[in-house]
């Protein structure tokens, strides 16, 4: 009753690298999907060892290409195209689907042993022991990143380097598309609502904000003080609308001393909240912040933020009647 | 100061442990490490709670409030009043 086996290669091809660079951007996001089942890798045995990875294109991309050279299967399970992480942490890549995805590909029939190496990151979805109990396959956790697993297959054994989830620049460089994507629609707004309100410069300092929350806070994180992501936006956020502030007294050398003072205070007070606000939004694309951690900065900061920008906006109106 | 990340939900009860070692290998944060063939917590700050260990604890040794630590996801569930999608519906979510 076994299904039909595709065949696949470690081969990444020019068209696969377009799919990936697109999926980046966030084009078509729940499009970059391949057809679940059992694909078989090179010229596969049944002792070849078996690989378990989410229907994302770019996670079974990961996995085939770490593969060179290796003889295997790669069992796709149905993540409606996410993937493994995000898909473990919502269920999808799961005991459930995994023992049912085992039945309707016969993969038992296929390999003779009873072995499952399934992505570290997959463990949030996956109960093992439930998994053997119900289907007879033991799972081994492989290592967080694909790109290990020709060194792991050596021995079997993922060193503690191997077993730890990382935040790289690289990573973070990665995500700064889908993060400029996913602000584009409120920086125009923001910039439309600067510019009518402000002119030219308030238009400038507002998308300077928003840039430095989207762009720059992920290249910056780890360097940026404190734990607290919302802190680390407050003190981007204050570093960035400095130079706006400072701008106000040579921009208006004529006002009185006060009022410049206030001018530049109403742009300390509307700016950092702003980048601190997209700097607290970036806690969901991260590898190391906890829901608790997460409720906590909300409580903690957001009331601090929508203070600071009310505020900076009833003073900056209310200086368009003094000045 | 300014880290709201020092308690979490993370709960080890060291009597219930078999000692499988399924703990220290699904964490991605090394909170866990075997100590005389019983895990033992020695990162507890590191949890992020996405809830490897418990799922994977046969025992049930380990108890934590797993979920995904996105203020987005909150706060849009708080705005809404519907069920916090782990990486907003209309983003991830298919279904």
């Amino acid at each position: 009753m076994s299904q039909t086996i595709r065949s696949t290669t470690s081969r990444i091809t020019p068209a696969d690298c377009w799919d990936h660079f697109l999926a980046r951007w966030a084009i078509n996001r729940m499009g970059h999907r391949v057809e679940p089942g059992l694909y078989a890798l090179g010229s596969p045995t049944p002792e070849s060892p078996v690989f378990v990875t989410a229907n994302y294109r770019l996670s079974f991309d990961a996995l085939r290409g770490a593969l060179a050279g290796v003889d295997g299967y790669i069992l796709v399970l149905d993540t409606h195209g996410i993937n493994v992480w995000c898909a473990a942490g919502k269920g999808t890549f799961g005991a459930d689907e995994l023992v049912q995805r085992i039945e309707a590909t016969g993969l038992a029939e296929v390999v003779r042993h009873r072995t499952l190496i399934v992505p570290q990151l997959g463990a949030p979805g996956v109960a093992a022991h439930e998994v053997k109990r119900r289907s007879g396959f033991k799972v081994e956790y492989g290592p967080v990143r694909a790109a290990d697993l020709p060194a792991y297959l050596q021995t079997r054994q993922a060193t503690p380097e191997m077993r730890r989830v990382r935040f790289t620049l690289a990573d973070r460089l990665t995500l700064i598309p889908v993060e400029l994507v996913g602000g584009l629609l409120p920086l125009l707004v923001a910039l439309g609502v600067g510019y009518l309100l402000g002119g030219l410069m308030s238009a400038l300092a507002v998308g300077t904000a928003i840039l430095a929350g989207v762009v720059l806070f992920p290249i910056l994180l780890p360097w940026l003080p404190t734990a607290d992501l919302s802190m680390k936006g407050f003190i981007l956020g204050g570093a960035v609308a400095l130079p706006f502030a400072l701008a106000v007294f040579w921009r208006h050398p004529d006002w009185a001393g006060w009022l410049q003072v206030v001018a530049a205070l109403s742009l300390l007070l509307i700016l950092p909240p702003i980048t601190a606000f997209l700097a607290l939004n970036f806690t969901g694309s991260t590898t190391f912040t906890s829901r608790t951690g997460v409720r906590r900065e909300i409580f903690a900061y957001v009331p601090v933020m929508a203070w600071m920008f009310g505020i900076g906006v009833v003073l900056n109106l209310a200086l368009r009647f003094l000045s | 100061m300014f880290n709201q990340y020092l308690v979490n939900t993370l709960r080890f009860d060291a009597a219930k442990c078999n000692g499988c070692g399924m703990c220290v290998a699904v964490c991605p944060h090394a909170v866990f490490a075997m100590n005389h063939r019983r895990a033992q917590v020695v990162n507890p700050t590191a949890c992020m709670e996405c809830g490897a260990c418990q799922v994977n604890c046969p025992t049930h040794a380990i108890a934590v409030e797993s979920g995904v630590g996105c203020a987005a996801a909150m706060i849009r569930a708080a705005l809404t009043g519907r069920k916090e999608a782990t990486c907003g519906d209309a983003q991830c979510d298919a279904s």
